[in-house]
């Protein structure tokens, strides 16, 4: 570089005015970027909570309901058996029959029924079953609405299409004004929704079953990558020389990372399935599939936070003495906890999200019972939106946003954790 | 660290306990039938003292392929199918030891082309459908020489048809959906072509690809196995047509409509009296070598036979099922109580 003194000045000079401009746009780039992601972020998450809210609500209906000796145990045995068995519609219909004396056809009767939800038998035969004084007494119970009643109730269903466009017909329209003149219909904060399990009736369907089924998922996942995923990263950082096998490893970890999640659910099929013939749809092997894809992410945070731990640290542990093992278990990898921690829990919040390598394993299902166990049959979050995204019942559109939402909240909490473990533990050299 | 091997260590040895004997029926096969046996499956859950079966939705060939896979508690104990078994299925069940199943026939299912409400409701032939969405179409009008699909507009192929841009979303090629469509619609409009009809019992393979093929110019929109998401896209873009089964016509109602084929509307009369010509039969597969091994599959059976979830007034015809006629519907109970 020969450039004289006078002219580099004047060459600053010249040059300031569209430096400054690059600096500023350089910084209105950032800007855009920034807005427009938080745009998406804000479309996403309002057109979530605009559909998603009014399943946190549930139409229920008052019904005088009968509880006739006849219908719930005939033969008076008293034994829990038969009254669990007993057909509780017959009683919802009598109920509803008895509230409106002037629907006589069958047809009719059909449509009057289809307001309360088929879900009503079961709530029935738990008081029933809880209290089995209320046979032969009559009682005032508040039913859950069906979908298609819900939904009209919530304003989901138009009142001015023609008739036969609608899901709900003038005659029931007609019952429902008239039940809610009566003070019989009201919104509830729907319970049901976080504590029951799946169910085709969208109206008592729940996501508790989801949820149980992934935190079954994910503790598997977490105990087998955890544990395997540190001690790969301290071998491959700490105790291994360098060399082509070393090399070899790294090129693969890093490999593994970007492999599309639906391979290891075929891996998972043919090893955990087919070979070892462990039980299909169970949490046991969603969690091992979910932990070799949650492997790389462990590893290669673990080896940069191992790497962000100062060579003095170490060489100031082995002056005074200490064996290899005692400088990573003493010193090294306390210090690199808290990188590890957020990398475990980002890999995690990724294997919460993950539905495809599922279903390769058959737990893309409908399962109602709630999971007991690691070998039991479950679904997870992500899963139960999907099935409900593909169902056709309109009362289901409410519950998949409302889903997406829980699952959101799990994943901001557990990436706020990380934020947060990431805050307080850091250190800085 | 040692902590870790020792957690490593016992989770090895609980995963190698075998698998329990098991007590609750598993359900794979179509998604399109998968309303249905859910449906039924959380009925027989409730009324009997046997556990909720688990239902997977697989896809028909899917099931197929794992209910076929052997018998035990590992395999599936019924398959649900939106079409028969294949020939070639059945081989593959009796070499892997699977000889004695049972088919039952559920109910039909409509294939719908639907529109906008916002719009009028347009009526097609099997011919309209085929020149509109077939790969080649008959440059002459006998078919007996192609060309590639040349039409733009539906009123290109015929003045009463709308002026608009044919653009059609519906299924993807590895839905069940797409070829029943393909098979009932596309090949019943190439059929009314005298030489592709000819060709049928000379050529099999060439008058199958003429048939079936969908066109690929952007005419026929993908729009992945979704039927809600293909109802949403139609009610923003009113000049297209959607393709997807009857139940998601019969719930959104206040949104599409279901274009008329050869004059006859989707309604469930017409699919149930088989007057509408895009419709398909829906059925289930039993292992009856299950029925001893997995408690309560003949008590499944029968509550999806019975009158209260298939009649014509039962459960599964309120989630969109068309069901079968009552004498049909005998047949199939007495076929299983053989």
């Amino acid at each position: 570089m020969t450039v004289s003194h006078m002219s580099t000045s004047k060459l600053t000079a010249a040059s300031l005015h569209r430096r400054h401009a690059v600096e500023k746009r350089f910084r209105a780039y950032g800007v855009v970027a920034i807005v427009t992601a938080l745009v998406f972020l804000i479309i996403l998450l309002s057109s979530m909570l605009s559909k998603g809210y009014s399943a946190f609500f549930q139409a229920q209906i008052r019904l005088p309901v009968f509880f006739s000796q006849d219908v719930i145990d005939p033969k008076r045995t008293n034994s829990s058996e038969i009254i669990a068995r007993a057909n509780y519609q017959i009683l919802v219909r009598n109920a509803l029959k008895a509230r409106f004396p002037d629907v006589k056809k069958r047809r009719e009767v059909k449509k009057l029924t289809m307001l309360i939800s088929r879900g009503a038998r079961r709530h029935l035969r738990a008081m029933v079953a809880h209290e089995p004084s209320l046979i032969g007494t009559t009682q005032e119970v508040w039913l859950l609405a069906s979908g298609d009643a819900d939904m009209f109730l919530k304003g989901a269903i138009p009142r001015d299409i023609p008739e036969k466009s609608r899901r709900i017909n003038d005659r029931q329209i007609a019952w429902l004004n008239a039940l809610e003149e009566d003070g019989a219909s009201r919104r509830r904060f729907n319970v049901n929704f976080f504590t029951a399990g799946d169910s085709r009736e969208a109206e008592q369907a729940g996501i508790w079953g989801a949820i149980v089924g992934s935190a079954l998922t994910l503790i598997v996942t977490l105990i087998l990558s955890f544990p395997v995923s540190v001690t790969a990263a301290v071998y491959l950082e700490e105790l291994s020389t360098k060399n082509w096998w070393t090399d070899f490893l790294e090129v693969n970890i890093n490999n593994m990372a970007a492999v599309p999640s639906i391979i290891y659910g075929l891996f998972g099929l043919a090893i955990f399935l087919n070979v070892m013939h462990l039980p299909r749809s169970a949490p046991v092997v969603g969690g091992i599939v979910l932990a070799l894809m949650t492997f790389p992410t462990i590893i290669i945070a673990t080896r940069a936070s191992l790497k962000a731990v100062p060579p003095s640290i170490r060489e100031a542990a082995r002056g005074l003495g200490a064996s290899p093992a005692q400088v990573v278990l003493h010193h090294v990898l306390p210090l690199a906890m808290p990188g590890i921690f957020t990398g475990t829990i980002i890999g995690m919040s990724r294997a919460l999200g993950e539905s495809a390598p599922l279903l390769m394993i058959g737990m893309v299902a409908f399962i109602v019972d709630i999971p007991q166990g690691l070998f039991d049959p479950a679904s997870v979050l992500p899963v139960q939106i999907y099935l409900w995204a593909d169902s056709p019942e309109r009362a289901f559109v409410e519950k998949t946003a409302a889903a997406t939402l829980v699952l959101m909240v799990f994943l901001v909490v557990m990436n706020a954790t990380a934020v947060v473990l990431r805050r307080k533990f850091e250190k800085r050299w | 660290m040692k902590r870790a091997f020792i957690l490593i260590a016992a989770l090895a040895g609980f995963i190698a306990i075998p698998a329990q004997a098991r007590d609750q029926i598993r359900i794979v096969g179509s998604s399109t039938i998968f309303p249905f046996t859910t449906a039924v499956a959380e009925e027989f859950g409730i009324t009997t003292p046997f556990r909720t079966p688990v239902v997977e939705s697989t896809g028909t060939g899917g099931g197929m392929k794992l209910f076929c896979a052997g018998v035990g508690t590992r395999h599936p104990d019924v398959t649900n199918a939106s079409r028969r078994i294949k020939k070639s299925e059945v081989e593959k069940c009796v070499r892997n030891g699977v000889t004695d199943i049972t088919e039952v026939k559920i109910g039909f299912d409509g294939i719908v082309l639907a529109n906008s409400l916002k719009v009028p409701r347009t009526s097609f032939s099997l011919r309209h459908i085929f020149l509109g969405l077939a790969k080649q179409v008959p440059a002459n009008e006998t078919g007996a020489t192609l060309q590639p699909n040349p039409y733009e507009k539906w009123s290109d192929i015929d003045s009463t048809l709308p002026k608009i841009k044919i653009k059609v979303l519906g299924p993807p090629p590895t839905s069940g959906s797409r070829d029943a469509f393909a098979e009932l619609a596309l090949e019943g409009g190439c059929k009314t072509f005298s030489d592709l009809k000819a060709m049928k019992n000379s050529d099999k393979n060439t008058y199958k690809v003429v048939c079936h093929s969908i066109r690929e110019d952007g005419a026929y929109v993908e729009a992945g196995e979704n039927d809600n998401l293909i109802i949403r896209k139609l009610e923003a873009d009113t000049n297209a047509f959607g393709v997807f089964g009857f139940s998601f016509l019969d719930q959104n109602q206040d949104k599409v409509q279901g274009s008329l084929v050869n004059d006859v509307s989707p309604e469930f009369e017409n699919i149930a009296d088989g007057k509408y010509p895009v419709a398909r039969s829906l059925y289930f597969y039993v292992k009856n070598a299950h029925m001893d091994i997995i408690p309560g599959i003949e008590a499944f059976v029968s509550e999806f036979t019975s009158d209260n979830a298939m009649g014509k007034d039962g459960y599964l015809i309120d989630k969109g099922l068309i069901p079968l006629g009552e004498d049909e519907r005998k047949q199939q109970i007495e076929k299983l109580s053989m």
